[in-house]
């Protein structure tokens, strides 16, 4: 497919590759987190680490959307379908989350047998909607989950709701944003339990930059340092952002920089950002799986729209859930270790029977380094 | 291109509907990221080709001259 294939060609990658280890200086180790978990896939998916020389490492971040995704959260929506009857709405990622009591959204939906709630898939926001259109005697309840990637797309739902004055359609908002996530892993006092992650540069999310721009990364260059450079999303535009990151921290540079120009601009999608804005205001705090309560870190619906605000039409409480005890997936959220660190990888936990949310979508650490066999190059 | 706001792709032979409503001054022809049903932005292709031709240039891979997309 155009605009793919060329962005794969495994002759061009030998030829990065090598580049790689001409640019690394030998006497130095470099370590890069890829925020993103569409970044972790595609790393895993095409042996990418494998080319890279041993000095240049690279580590997964928070960036998957249901990696970071609270017991808490999963609760409320499980809750919703088998306590109060509705009608759940959810991304298919979010179904095998793990949540309380050994339940998922999947196994929830195996109990509801007889009862008047539901759990379904859609693939996007408008399915919710069509859905709460066809179906008015119903409460529909959309599960929005996701980076300002998916938050747009929500603003969207909720506007034509609003337009088509649907009584019976609501949100359970739990967008949270990339920049906070950053800064939490830069700064946050648990990352010093842990031990300090040694970073010597990020590379920046592909879908969330065509919304947000790169200025938001600006921030981060200047104030902690620390490089950035923004990837597409295939296997060659990590290798040359990889390239790129190297070359600063050799030349003792802390710049944005943009390999996915042909999506990103410095500004963002101002007309999603603009919609956003309307909607959505910020959360003074947001519990996230493995980085604790992250404060301003996410989005919740604005007064004008509570009659959208799931958590509003059913007096939702939440209640934050520890995770399982063996589940190190906290700390290789932030970096600081890996999967194969985990007593349980691939034994107790697999991607067939998560225990942690890492282990979820093909986006998680833990599957990613299930699924394409690397956890074998690593051990 | 339909009516509100929707419009149908092509994924690699797929065709899917997606919404535009994300995006302005979108045309039959163009590319565009797309996600969750969503059209997020345009693709511009000078800036794609500029890629490519800076995988070639840093990579070393391609000799001088060669096409740098298939
Ligand atoms: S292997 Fe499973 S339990 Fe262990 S860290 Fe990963 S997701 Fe958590």
């Amino acid at each position: 497919m155009k605009y793919i294939d060329e962005f794969r060609d495994g002759e061009v990658a030998r030829g990065l590759a090598a580049a790689i280890r001409a640019e690394a200086d030998p006497d130095r180790r470099y370590h890069f987190m890829e925020f993103c978990g569409g970044h972790t896939h595609a790393i895993s998916r095409y042996g990418v680490a494998d080319l890279l020389p041993a000095n240049v490492r690279m580590i997964h971040g928070p960036g998957c959307p249901v990696c970071v995704l609270p017991i808490g959260r999963v609760d409320q929506a499980i809750r919703l379908a088998l306590d109060e009857g509705v009608t759940l709405c959810t991304y298919g990622d979010c179904l095998r989350v793990p949540a309380s009591d050994g339940l998922s959204l999947l196994k929830a939906k195996a109990r509801l047998g007889g009862t008047s709630g539901d759990i379904r898939m859609v693939y996007s926001s408008a399915d919710a909607v069509a859905h709460a259109r066809k179906h008015p005697e119903k409460q529909v309840v959309f599960f929005a989950i996701g980076f300002e990637t998916t938050t747009p797309p929500t603003a969207v739902a909720i506007k034509q709701a609003q337009a088509l004055g649907l009584a019976n359609f609501s949100v359970l908002c739990c967008h949270v944003l990339t920049p906070s996530a950053i800064a939490s892993i830069l700064e946050s006092p648990e990352v010093r339990r842990y031990g300090t992650v040694p970073l010597d540069g990020f590379i920046g999310p592909a879908h969330v930059s065509t919304i947000i721009g790169s200025r938001p990364y600006e921030f981060f260059a200047e104030e902690y340092r620390k490089p950035v450079v923004i990837a597409g999303f295939e296997p060659l535009d990590v290798m040359l952002a990889i390239r790129l990151l190297i070359r600063q921290v050799n030349e003792g540079r802390a710049e944005v920089e943009n390999e996915f120009s042909r999506a990103v601009s410095r500004a963002g999608n101002v007309k999603a950002q603009h919609l956003v804005a309307e909607v959505f205001e910020l959360r003074r705090a947001f519990e996230w799986r493995g980085l604790n309560l992250v404060p301003y870190s996410a989005l919740r619906l604005r007064k004008e729209f509570a009659d959208f605000d799931a958590e509003r039409r059913f007096h939702l409480d939440y209640r934050s859930v520890p995770d399982h005890k063996a589940c190190e997936c906290g700390a290789i959220l932030r970096g600081v270790k890996q999967p194969q660190d985990c007593k349980i990888f691939g034994t107790v936990c697999t991607p067939e029977n998560p225990v942690g949310s890492c282990m979820v979508s093909s986006e998680g650490a833990c599957a990613a380094h299930y699924t394409y066999g690397r956890y074998k190059d690593f051990a | 291109m339909r009516e509100d706001d929707n419009a149908v792709v092509d994924l690699a032979g797929v065709r899917k509907e997606i919404s535009l409503a994300l995006v302005d001054d979108v045309a039959v022809g163009d590319y565009v990221i797309v996600h969750v049903g969503y059209a997020l932005n345009k693709l511009d292709p000078a800036e794609a080709a500029k890629t490519l031709a800076l995988f070639a240039d840093l990579g070393g891979g391609l000799p001088d001259g060669a096409p740098v997309s298939r």
